[in-house]
């Protein structure tokens, strides 16, 4: 049977991108084990409401951790506490009756604070932008089994592609680098015959784009691969740096 | 109104290659002078926004989330159809075709099916060309998977995140014309309205999510590949930003909305856990390959299950149906559910769950085999529900997934407002009353790639080049107008109950009367619960923040109140089909043992409704559009 907790928040509250933000405390007096993390953050707000108060904005969409539209940082923490996963997925009985809460935005110069815990991600829009793709247009595409591609290889291809696009990489990393998010997308390209023709482009121009959206360097603290909920490997930061260097030179 | 679906003349499987042949085209150096505007990046937005860009048509894309990359057929798990027919076990296109039409219990268009079948080929050559990274036999080449509804194996797959990764090849060939320059690309706007001048779709004004501003957009066509409406029933698989505004607006501006009441309610979903509960998680429809779906015979038995000996547990499908099974299709599957737990057999804190049982197959293969096929699904299980699914059952109960209604398209994708165009799921044209697992990625995928695209230029090839009213012209201005005063309206209301508890009391009520089965009683009792709570509603509703700032709830007002109207015309239309059909189950036409009767005498149709005004009631009038079986024969779909 469910119990329910008490459980103490603090929560980030800014009103805009220049604003100063602050801390804002509320505590919750029936949490149930079986709600999630952004259920129990709804019942925040509901509270709020009725008590005439505005609400506690955050990101969220699919609730099943594929969008990657959450990225809380809890507790100082991406995602929270639970390895690989996303913080909709989270789920309240990870805590216990008593525990305090702190819920903060992800820190990072490249993602500016829209309102209290939402960010502007689209940084990471235009570095897929600059060269994350195949450039092959609708309707020219051969017969799909005319290329085999190893299963090993389409299988690493794979575990790069379920990136999320979530940003916890970035909020983890003391440097704010966004070296994992821009490693996976070209590791998977680099490990299916599709992704060749253009590779050596490809890494420069999104390495350079990373860098001008004002993300860090990576230092290999590897807190990216810790935080990531869909459990990326940091070799994909190798593969990038490995290309670049190399397509610098050829 | 005379409905005309465009349908082209011809035997079946020429129609889509004769209608290419003859559509009028614009000449390459003609098409960088036509902007289209498409709402939505999902497969089927992101997809045609990209490939009419690529074409060199200017396109203007808008999507609510902060990325193209989170709209919702990212989440789609399980896989996509295509007659490849790779294993070597007998499919063709034709089949395909077959057991579209058919799974859809014969209320869907034939040529519409056709081409869907036909074009899906296309769509696999195309997500590999992309680098889709789909699952993979040892021999190099792709492998697929079966799929309910069908007896051959055409499903491709990538783990279980098909949807993820055919969107992120949507989404990278959007961003490389965002590169390019073809796409001018909205992220966090919202579209409030359509507007139509001399009668052709001409913009859209749209409320920028971050700073409230009202704009208007102005092109020579608008693509609306908006998604589905589940959500009206506050609980459902989608997401929680889903929602019906854009083609609610689109209807209220004259568009027809066809088949409101073909809801599917996906069978294997995790229960409702309390009344916090924000949404629904699907787990994949493949778990009834190896799952068995059983209740207590005793009602009220509270001993775990696995205490529960065999003679004592009613495998009702396996019971009732003994040719499939565990493997009926999803209607029928939930129907039974909901059977059960009305019977009052339902498992779980609230009864209303019945557990679908891996001991078998963990007995018959082993815990590693079974985990190897599920592994994944079995984890997030346990992550949510927090009990472990390889000791005790799991335990499921049906869910609102999928919407088959949606605006009335012809067959080239246009409503019929002309330059109005509805895509995906946003339309209604190709699932009938029941849509096939792993058939929604591909309809998205068709539409976007390969349908939309082509018909797209029929339509602009007649349409002057450069022709420009303004963004002050008085339509312009009163759409723009109208929306101001409806955030205005919704702020200033001030009321004592939230949205949310709006919203989930609506849903109750949508969900219990116009949910898996439904009855004449029941739908004119909730037409009435509908107008007195949409009443309250614009009386007491309570809306935070204010206009010129990010305000999810605001945004999430304006929703509801489209979700109050759409609500009543889902239980009009359910009401007018006095027979059952696909996921349409009216009570009073079912055989004794509660199967569906359709009546193809009097309800082959498409019921398209035009919207006449709302006030106190919603006043809408049907058009039916006939639909005629040439190529396939009609027949009551039995599973038994």
């Amino acid at each position: 049977m469910s119990t329910d907790m008490k459980i103490h928040l603090k929560y980030w509250k800014q009103d805009g991108p220049t604003a100063k933000g602050y801390f804002e405390e509320k505590t919750l007096d029936s949490v149930n084990e079986h709600m999630s993390f952004l259920e129990m953050l709804d019942v925040l707000n509901e509270e709020l409401q009725l008590e005439g108060k505005d609400p506690v904005e955050f990101d969220y969409d699919c609730r099943e951790g594929i969008c990657g539209s959450c990225n809380l940082v809890i507790n100082g923490q991406a995602h929270g506490p639970k390895k690989e996963v996303a913080c909709c997925q989270l789920h309240m009985r990870n805590y216990n009756d008593g525990d305090k809460i702190t819920i903060e935005p992800p820190r990072a110069a490249a993602f500016p604070v829209i309102k209290d815990l939402v960010v502007d991600r689209s940084a990471f829009d235009r570095i897929i932008e600059s060269g994350g793709y195949v450039s092959i247009k609708t309707g020219s595409a051969q017969e799909a089994n005319s290329t085999p591609i190893e299963k090993e290889h389409s299988d690493i291809a794979f575990d790069y592609a379920t990136c999320i696009g979530c940003g916890a990489c970035v909020a983890a990393c003391p440097n704010a680098s966004a070296s994992l998010f821009t490693g996976a997308k070209i590791a998977h390209l680099n490990h299916i015959p599709q992704g060749e023709v253009e590779r050596s482009n490809r890494v420069v121009a999104m390495v350079d784009q990373m860098e001008a959206e004002g993300f860090g360097d990576c230092s290999n603290f590897g807190e990216c691969e810790a935080v990531c909920p869909k459990g990326i490997s940091i070799s994909a930061i190798s593969e990038m740096r490995k290309d670049y260097v190399k397509s610098l030179f050829s | 109104m005379k409905l005309d679906a465009q349908i082209p003349e011809g035997p079946l499987e020429q129609k889509w290659s004769e209608h290419k042949k003859n559509m009028k085209l614009v000449a390459p150096n003609n098409r960088r002078k036509y902007e289209v505007i498409v709402v939505g990046t999902g497969l089927a937005g992101g997809a045609a926004a990209a490939s009419m860009a690529e074409m060199g048509y200017r396109v203007k894309s808008f999507c609510i989330q902060d990325s193209a990359r989170r709209a919702h057929s990212i989440a789609a798990q399980g896989g996509i159809n295509a007659a490849k027919n790779y294993p070597n076990d007998g499919d063709s296109i034709y089949r395909l075709f077959y057991d579209t039409i058919k799974g859809g219990d014969y209320r869907s268009r034939e040529a519409n099916v056709y081409r869907l079948a036909e074009v899906a080929n296309n769509i696999i050559d195309q997500a590999v060309a992309q680098g889709v990274p789909f699952a993979r036999e040892y021999s190099g080449l792709l492998a697929n998977r079966s799929f309910g509804g069908a007896q051959v194996s055409r499903t491709f797959y990538a783990r279980g995140q098909t949807g993820q990764q055919l969107l992120l090849g949507a989404y990278q060939a959007m961003m490389r014309q965002v590169n390019e320059g073809g796409i001018e690309y909205y992220t966090r706007h919202e579209m409030l309205d359509v507007v139509i001048i001399e009668g052709k779709a001409r913009g859209i004004i749209t409320r920028d999510l971050v700073t409230g501003e009202i704009k208007r957009w102005e092109a020579d066509a608008v693509v609306l590949a908006t998604g589905g409406y589940g959500n009206v029933f506050y609980l459902s698989t989608n997401a929680k930003n889903s929602n019906v505004t854009a083609a609610w607006r689109a209807h209220k501006k004259g568009a027809l909305f066809a088949n409101p009441c073909y809801v599917q309610v996906h069978p294997t979903c995790i229960p409702v856990s309390g009344d916090y509960q924000s949404k629904l998680t699907l787990m994949s429809e493949s778990l009834r390959n190896d799952g068995r779906v059983w209740v207590p015979k005793k009602k009220g038995d509270t001993r775990i299950p696995s205490e529960i000996p065999d003679d004592e547990r009613f495998y009702y499908l396996e019971e009732k149906y003994p040719s499939f099974g565990n493997l009926v299709p999803r209607d029928v599957a939930s129907r039974n559910a909901k059977i059960v737990c009305d019977e009052g057999l339902g498992v779980g804190a609230t009864g209303l769950a019945v557990y679908l049982d891996f001991r078998d197959a963990i007995k018959r293969d082993g815990e590693d085999t079974v985990r190897a096929k599920y592994g994944n699904l079995f984890d997030m299980y346990e992550n949510i529900a927090g009990e472990n699914p390889y000791k005790q059952p799991m335990k499921i109960y049906p869910a609102v997934h999928y919407t088959m209604g949606g605006l009335w398209v012809d067959y080239n994708l246009m409503t019929n407002v002309p330059g109005l165009f509805a895509t995906g799921e946003a339309n209604f044209s190709d699932h009938g009353a029941n849509r096939l697992g792993a058939s929604a990625l591909m309809q998205g995928l068709s539409d976007g790639y390969f349908v939309l695209p082509a018909t797209i230029g029929n339509y602009l090839a007649d349409e002057e080049i450069g022709l420009r009213y303004g963004t002050d012209h008085a339509e312009f201005e009163k759409a723009a107008s109208e929306a101001q005063a409806q955030i205005d309206k919704l702020l200033g209301i001030k009321g004592k109950r939230t949205i949310i508890d709006f919203h989930r009391t609506l849903g109750k009520i949508v969900w219990d009367k116009i949910g898996i089965s439904r009855t004449k009683e029941g739908l004119e009792s909730a037409i009435t619960e509908i107008q007195e709570l949409r009443k309250e509603f614009w009386e007491n509703v309570y809306v935070p923040g204010d206009k010129n700032n990010y305000n999810k709830y605001l945004e999430f007002a304006w929703r509801v109140a489209d979700f109050f109207e759409l609500a009543e015309l889902m239980a009009q239309d359910a009401l007018d089909r006095e027979e059952s059909c696909g996921c349409h189950l009216r009570e009073e036409y079912q055989s004794e043992e509660g199967e569906a009767i359709r009546n193809d005498e009097d309800f082959s149709y498409v019921a398209a409704w035009e919207y006449l005004g709302v006030n106190g009631k919603l006043d809408e009038k049907l058009h039916k559009e006939d639909l005629k079986f040439e190529f396939v024969e009609l027949k009551q779909r039995s599973y038994k």
